[in-house]
């Protein structure tokens, strides 16, 4: 309840502040919110499965987030930053299915 | 299902009192996490459907990207050439026929007023011959009309009857027919033409005025500005010849 108030304020503060994004951090945030995404998914699956843990949350958000970033600086570094982007995307969203579709089992129970 | 201890729930737990201090921290972090992930996602929706799309892009995709575009101006631009070339055509052809079309036209109404076969008018003269004693013949009256045409008349009605290329004086009995038609003085003479040229045409020494003063005749001849004729000819149908070339 307090985290889908959190995601809520922060969309707010998102559209009240209207802030530019910087363009170092142009080519990584999209990864990152997608890679966040998953852990959200991630987090309520678990929540529904009843084996969430707070730390294992917060470690998997932040290190998601983190990996995701990397794998990009480095595909760029390396001149593979699209199709790693793609990648990454592919496999995030893989999971993203996946979870969901547990979180569907547990609401619908289909 | 809530009731099943998991591997990762028991580790997880502890003592009851720092369990919730914990708990309680932890919430707020991810409060926090979550609170970014909101932040992030609107500021990353928005920059997506706000700022230009190519400003986030990689080196690679605007290379791939300007390739696109380059032959994508490449092929529009061949065809607007076709296009261009297409719309010369159509139009060049379009004028072509305007131009023939004014071209036969022009053609048209010059061999009409030629053959007589429409109305004329146009600066010229009126000559009035008076003959009381008939004296003068058809020879006579064909010399007026020569001399007009020497002179550059371009369409000429004598009497009621419009001169073309097939007019004929003829003798009769009784007088002088043209095409005929009877004629009977006084004759009267209307030609288009320069009226100067026209008049001294017919003044000159031993010519038409000469000619009918000699007969016992009167001539007048009026120079004007403008010289209606109305009386037309039927158009000649050949019945032999046909245009060479067609």
């Amino acid at each position: 309840m307090i985290a889908a108030i959190a995601l809520v304020i922060g969309v707010l503060l998102g559209i009240v502040f209207r802030p530019t994004v910087p363009l170092w951090l142009e080519p990584y945030l999209p990864i990152a919110v997608v890679a966040a995404l998953d852990a959200v998914f991630g987090g309520v699956r678990a929540r529904l499965d009843g084996i969430f843990v707070a730390k294992v949350f917060v470690v998997s958000f932040v290190s998601n987030v983190l990996v995701a970033a990397l794998i990009v600086f480095m595909g760029d570094k390396l001149g593979v930053g699209g199709q790693l982007s793609t990648a990454v995307v592919v496999v995030l969203g893989i999971r993203i299915f996946g979870n969901a579709a547990a979180i569907r089992r547990h609401l619908f129970r289909a | 299902m809530a009731d099943q201890p998991t591997p990762e729930h028991t580790g997880a737990g502890g003592p009851p009192a720092p369990r919730r201090t914990r708990n309680r921290g932890a919430t707020a972090l991810i409060g926090t996490l979550l609170a970014m992930l909101g932040f992030a996602l609107a500021v990353q929706f928005r920059s997506n459907s706000q700022t230009d799309a190519l400003a986030g892009a990689r080196e690679a995709d605007l290379v791939r990207i300007l390739d696109d575009q380059n032959s994508r101006i490449d092929r529009l631009q061949g065809q607007i050439s076709d296009l261009q070339a297409a719309k010369q055509r159509l139009s060049d052809s379009g004028s072509n026929n305007v131009a023939a079309r004014q071209e036969a036209q022009r053609q048209a109404d010059a061999l009409a007023v030629l053959t007589g076969s429409a109305p004329a008018h146009g600066p010229g003269i009126r000559v009035n011959i008076i003959d009381p004693q008939h004296a003068l013949a058809a020879e006579q009256l064909l010399d007026v009309v020569e001399e007009l045409r020497g002179a550059g008349a371009e369409v000429i009605q004598f009497g009621p009857v419009r001169i073309g290329t097939s007019s004929a004086f003829t003798d009769t009995g009784s007088g002088v027919s043209l095409d005929r038609t009877e004629l009977r003085p006084p004759y009267e003479v209307l030609a288009i033409g320069d009226p100067r040229t026209l008049s001294t045409a017919l003044n000159i020494q031993g010519g038409v005025v000469n000619t009918v003063h000699a007969a016992g005749g009167e001539i007048d001849i009026a120079e004007q500005s403008t010289i209606s004729i109305t009386v037309t000819r039927p158009i000649p149908t050949p019945s032999y010849a046909t245009p060479a070339g067609k």
